[in-house]
């Protein structure tokens, strides 16, 4: 098992959350794993992003251009990575902020409100969790409880009261995955 | 017959390599005979600075150690950062401490370390053969401004005094000189006072003291003197900048 | 060095900038002075964070050349101390070092690569092989230069590197790359190697003890001699060094046809390619240098033979390569592929070299 993946969007998105809870969470189910946040000019322009490698075996370098999976939470994102995306790789798009369409006809893609179920869950920040946890419904990469018992671990004590809205925004994910399957 | 002076015993009797009639031997005995007198010596660290006054541990019976080219004030930060119980001083010269280390000169000030400084002021490079110095009075010779300092060319005097002054770190700043016996005391009375301000915390303090160069200066001793009383001291007066 | 941690609990994801404050800190370091420069701002801030409560002291100095100083001036006193930057403040830094050396002072300096000469770019690089290995600054000295290839080394190496420092009383290279520093991997927080407490004796420095001879630490010597005897003590310690301390890693070497060398983020990748390239059947080995100072000389003249060929591989365009050339002395071919500018070289550039000499 050897997994490239990139999580895309605006700055304040919560973009670089959701890299790092997919890689705790493989870590704590003794994966390999690595995160690297995207670093460069380009930190106030249109998007920011992180590369997570998930592994069996110890991974030789954590940068990578072309991902298997792919999560894009704007419209920036989805140009920049629509066409680096591995054949027949996944991409989770934020059908709240993106509604191009591909013309990568290999892909398999998977639209999710996210952005509109975070502001019905009433903050509009979650928007990450909710597309969170529709790619751990999709991919099963991780489990969903690996994702929940770490979130007191990656997120400072400051925003514990949050824990409680961040783990409705997972299942609301993985609810919308399911129905965005049928 | 009375004994009324006596040289302090930290002050070493190698033979001197500064040359006849210059003032660091002066400012040596003085920063000698406060720090006895303060009875502060084992807690003193000292600085030298490239320069003339590089071989200043040569002189002194206390702990001494060496920076690069301007940096006496940051390697002072980092001892008495790590060492409060310390009193640990700089001695420098015009172009150790206000050209190549301006900045480190500047933000030890304005961070107001609580350090004492001994700059030691003879607008000249001495060591390196008489160049100019980023305090050089205008129309002054040197190796590297052979017909005089021209504004144009070489810009002003760099008044690093009055720009520390203004420096909210900074607690005490006074200018004297060791031309004649009574800036002499003058001299020694402000020493103390910058490093009594260590002892009770109160930030950065630092003396300028106007230093005679016969050498490259070209002068005789006397005349040099004399050139401090009538020359220097009237674009550059004596007294104290800064007091809180 | 690098025990696979796959069982342990303990391990955390922590981006390896903040893997080295972390190792700074539980080594002792007791000062810090740093100036920002990308890609290791996350270690001036981790040293921000926490060294107050480490009982440790954290400045932001106004320049390299400060940071420095300010270091020299802690360890002139007896502490740990330690201070980072990346390719252009470690230039400026070069002054410092030049003077830590000539003092013997201990001292711990961290560069995290990034792509140059001049400015260059933020990306991660290895460009910095030949100032980090031959001395950098000015005047006849060395210091050690460890290079780590990943998370458990960044904490491990860093740890040893005061160790080391205070030993032979030397600047230590931390020499990592923006990669290294930026990717966060799994790590567990303490050494992995074995480790004795040594109490070293540190009664060279300066203001320890009441009632003692007052003492000077300087490195200027102007009487006639004075200098080569200083020169000559710091060739006796580099020659200790060079027998005890030199550390590397191999594989294969008395199998193999090619011999992969690379140090740092670039092993980690040759590494995977002898992997997949032995699994084919190639017979691929590899020499990887974790100290790049003292260098693994012997460990590549010995394996160096007539049908062996050599092949180097940096992010840079060939630094290293000089040191592998004078070990092997003419016994093997010895080639090279290097990229620059943040480009890392891929698995696949690296196999198409080596079929090519195949």
């Amino acid at each position: 098992m050897y997994k490239e993946i990139i999580c895309s969007g605006f700055g304040g998105q919560g973009i670089m959350v959701m890299g790092k809870l997919i890689a705790n969470a493989a870590m704590k189910e003794n994966k390999e794993v690595t995160w690297m946040p995207s670093y460069g000019a380009e930190v106030r322009g249109g998007t920011a992003h992180s590369k997570i490698i998930v592994s069996d075996k110890p991974v030789a370098s954590g940068l990578f251009y072309e991902p298997q999976d792919c999560i894009v939470m704007n419209r920036p994102s989805f140009i920049k990575f629509e066409h680096v995306i591995k054949k027949n790789g996944l991409m989770i798009i934020n059908s709240s902020l993106v509604s191009d369409k591909t013309d990568r006809d290999d892909l398999k893609i998977v639209r999710i409100p996210a952005t509109e179920k975070a502001k019905e869950l009433g903050n509009i920040k979650v928007a990450n969790m909710v597309a969170l946890g529709a790619y751990q419904r999709i991919t099963n990469l991780v489990k969903l409880e690996s994702i929940i018992a770490i979130l007191k671990d990656v997120f400072p004590p400051y925003r514990h009261i949050m824990l409680d809205i961040n783990k409705q925004a997972l299942h609301e994910g993985v609810k919308l995955a399911d129905e965005y399957k049928s | 017959m009375k004994k009324i002076f006596k040289k302090s015993p930290l002050l070493l009797d190698p033979v001197t390599h500064y040359c006849p009639g210059c003032g660091h031997g002066i400012v040596h005995r003085l920063v000698c005979e406060v720090i006895e007198e303060l009875n502060i010596t084992e807690k003193v660290l000292a600085i030298a600075p490239v320069g003339c006054a590089v071989l200043a541990y040569d002189y002194w019976d206390f702990d001494t150690t060496e920076a690069a080219h301007g940096r006496p004030l940051a390697v002072a930060t980092g001892i008495k950062r790590m060492r409060p119980d310390l009193i640990v001083f700089t001695y420098q010269g015009d172009g150790d401490l206000a050209a190549i280390g301006t900045a480190e000169t500047v933000h030890a000030a304005n961070r107001g370390e609580d350090l004492t400084c001994i700059f030691v002021n003879n607008g000249v490079y001495g060591m390196t053969g008489g160049q100019m110095a980023p305090t050089t009075l205008l129309g002054q010779r040197t190796t590297t401004c052979k017909s005089g300092r021209d504004k144009k060319r070489d810009g002003y005097p760099l008044k690093i005094s009055e720009m520390l002054a203004v420096l909210d770190g900074v607690c005490y700043i006074e200018r004297t000189a060791v031309n004649k016996p009574k800036n002499v005391i003058l001299t020694k009375k402000a020493i103390k006072r910058a490093f009594v301000n260590q002892i009770e915390g109160k930030g950065f303090s630092m003396v300028e003291i106007i230093s005679q160069c016969p050498t490259y200066w070209a002068l005789t001793p006397e005349e040099a003197v004399d050139k401090i009383e009538n020359e220097i001291i009237k674009e550059t007066p004596l007294g104290v900048i800064k007091d809180v | 060095m690098t025990k696979n941690n796959q069982k342990d609990k303990n391990r955390v994801l922590m981006v390896g900038n903040h893997i080295i404050g972390q190792a700074a800190i539980e080594a002792g370091c007791k000062f810090y002075a740093g100036y920002p420069i990308t890609p290791q701002n996350e270690l001036t801030a981790y040293m921000a964070d926490n060294m107050p409560e480490a009982g440790g002291v954290f400045i932001q100095a106004e320049s390299e050349l400060a940071a420095i100083s300010m270091i020299f001036g802690a360890s002139v006193i007896g502490e740990r101390v330690m201070t980072s930057s990346s390719s252009p403040g470690i230039s400026l830094k070069q002054e410092g070092i030049s003077y830590l050396a000539a003092c013997k002072l201990p001292a711990v300096i961290v560069n995290m690569q990034r792509g140059g000469p001049g400015l260059g770019n933020i990306s991660p690089a290895q460009s910095d092989y030949f100032q980090a290995t031959k001395g950098g600054g000015h005047g006849d000295y060395h210091t050690v230069v460890l290079a780590p290839n990943g998370s458990q080394e960044l904490f491990d190496l860093t740890y040893l590197a005061f160790d080391l420092a205070d030993i032979y009383r030397t600047p230590v290279l931390v020499l990592g790359d923006g990669v290294l520093g930026q990717m966060a991997e799994p790590v567990t927080l303490k050494p992995s190697f074995k480790h004795e407490k040594t109490k070293v004796d540190k009664s060279w420095a300066l203001a320890q003890t009441k009632n003692k001879e007052p003492k000077v630490v300087k490195s200027l010597f102007l009487e006639y001699g004075a200098l080569e005897n200083l020169n000559k003590e710091l060739k006796k310690t580099y020659d200790i060094i060079e027998s005890n301390e030199v550390r590397a890693e191999t594989f294969y070497i008395d199998d193999c046809e090619i011999i992969l060398v690379a140090f740092g983020a670039t092993s980690r990748i040759c590494k995977k390619v002898m992997m997949t390239l032995r699994n084919e059947g190639l017979k691929i080995g590899m020499i990887r240098p974790i100290t790049l100072w003292p260098f693994p000389k012997k460990i590549i003249s010995d394996a160096a033979h007539k049908k062996v060929k050599f092949l180097v591989v940096e992010m840079n365009m060939g630094q290293m390569v000089e040191d592998v050339r004078m070990a092997v002395f003419g016994k093997s071919e010895v080639h090279f592929y290097g990229r620059t500018a943040g480009i890392i070289p891929s698995e696949k550039e690296i196999i198409k070299k080596i079929r090519s000499l195949s």
